[in-house]
């Protein structure tokens, strides 16, 4: 599966993935901290700037995935125009875009394996009482391996349906694909089982 | 154990697989994609617990950076964006969901339509409606205002997801833990 990396290199794919989610956890509350308009352009002026060290590619990659702010700031124009609070609704505008851009940075500059690697870091405190981090990472693993399987099959539900209705095909492929999900669990606990299962091999002996 | 693992994680990818079918438009236009419709059946189908691991599963991934969400959307931006609540909210929905379906033994369907109205729509709209308010600075009473338009397809899905567990129920009589 694709991950959301981007595939070009820059500075911050080689800063430690812990200190970019750290330092993006403090922006994110300093950016919710402000109010005043200025500040809050200044401050995505400076998002802005970080985001184009990486190059005109990247920064576009990173403008696209914007996009899914432009009903909401389509919302907000509407709303602050009618009650006419407009350095109110600016400011609120700004702070999305600044928060949504540094977050999506940090996704972009980061591989999916120092992600994992900082969960697990994290979730390290949680193994002493008696969480199993083994069955953790199988499910991952398990979520990306069939999420394309059950995408695939769902796109072949979609065709079958095409092929006899004139309509298009819409909630009623959902229960065939959850039956699909359903048998694909109940296969993969048994060859899970057939292999020895979830209990760890014992290493304390 | 080995069940319950799969049975979680196939779910996870089945929510995912949903945002990947063609989002099917209501009648009134109001685009609504599959994804809260696979949180719904997470709780009618595997009870509270099960369906809630399933997407507190799923947003984990999301945050790593894997773009499951309905569009390819994925990584910390969503946790930033207006609609972070909706998708906060989602372990929850299923947990309330699924208690509901595994406490009380009525008609599957029906019981499986109104445990998704309670922790599908008002269970999740809650952290939906907190989240809108504090991302886009608005008082609760007027994020909820932004939020009723998705009601009406949100209620048909829940409608959908009791049709489907009852379904579920016939075609796979086991797969139903949530009445186990």
């Amino acid at each position: 599966m694709i991950s959301l990396t981007s595939p070009v290199e820059t500075w911050a794919h080689r800063l430690p993935a812990g200190v970019k989610l750290a330092a993006l956890s403090l922006a994110t509350i300093g950016l919710f901290a402000l109010q005043d308009p200025w500040e809050l352009a200044l401050a995505f002026a400076a998002v802005v700037a970080l985001v184009l060290t990486g190059g005109s590619k990247f920064a576009a990659g990173a403008a696209r995935s914007l996009r899914i702010l432009l009903p909401f700031l389509a919302l907000i124009a509407l709303w602050h125009g009618v009650t006419g609070q407009v350095a109110e609704g600016i400011a609120v505008a700004l702070r999305l875009l600044a928060a949504l851009t540094l977050a999506n940075f940090v996704t972009m500059t980061t591989r999916l394996t120092d992600m994992v690697a900082v969960a697990s870091w994290l979730l390290a405190p949680f193994r002493r009482f008696g969480l199993s981090t083994r069955a953790l990472e199988l499910s991952v693993a398990l979520v990306v391996r069939f999420t394309p399987s059950i995408a695939r099959k769902g796109g072949l539900l979609t065709e079958a349906w095409r092929a006899r209705s004139a309509r298009r095909a819409g909630w009623q492929v959902v229960m065939p694909l959850a039956a699909l999900a359903i048998d694909d669990a109940e296969h993969v606990a048994e060859a899970l089982r057939a292999r020895g299962g979830l209990e760890p091999p014992d290493t304390t002996g | 154990m080995e069940r319950n693992l799969t049975h979680v994680a196939l779910f996870a990818a089945l929510i995912a697989g949903l945002g990947l079918i063609p989002k099917f438009t209501l009648a009134f236009g109001v685009p609504i994609t599959a994804q809260t419709l696979g949180v719904m059946l997470a709780g009618t189908v595997l009870g509270a617990k099960r369906g809630a691991l399933a997407c507190l599963l799923f947003i984990a991934l999301v945050a790593l950076g894997l773009p499951l969400l309905a569009g390819g959307r994925g990584g910390l931006g969503v946790f930033a964006s207006p609609t972070v609540g909706f998708l906060v909210g989602w372990p929850v929905a299923a947990f309330v969901t699924g208690f509901i379906v595994e406490r009380w033994r009525g008609n599957l369907a029906l019981v499986s339509s109104i445990a998704s109205v309670i922790g599908g729509i008002l269970v999740l709209y809650v952290f939906g409606v907190i989240g809108m308010s504090v991302t886009l600075g608005k008082t609760l009473p007027e994020a909820v205002l932004l939020v009723t338009a998705f009601i009406p397809g949100d209620v048909i899905k829940a409608v959908l997801a009791g049709l489907i567990t009852s379904a579920l129920a016939r075609s796979r009589p086991a797969s139903v833990l949530s009445r186990g």
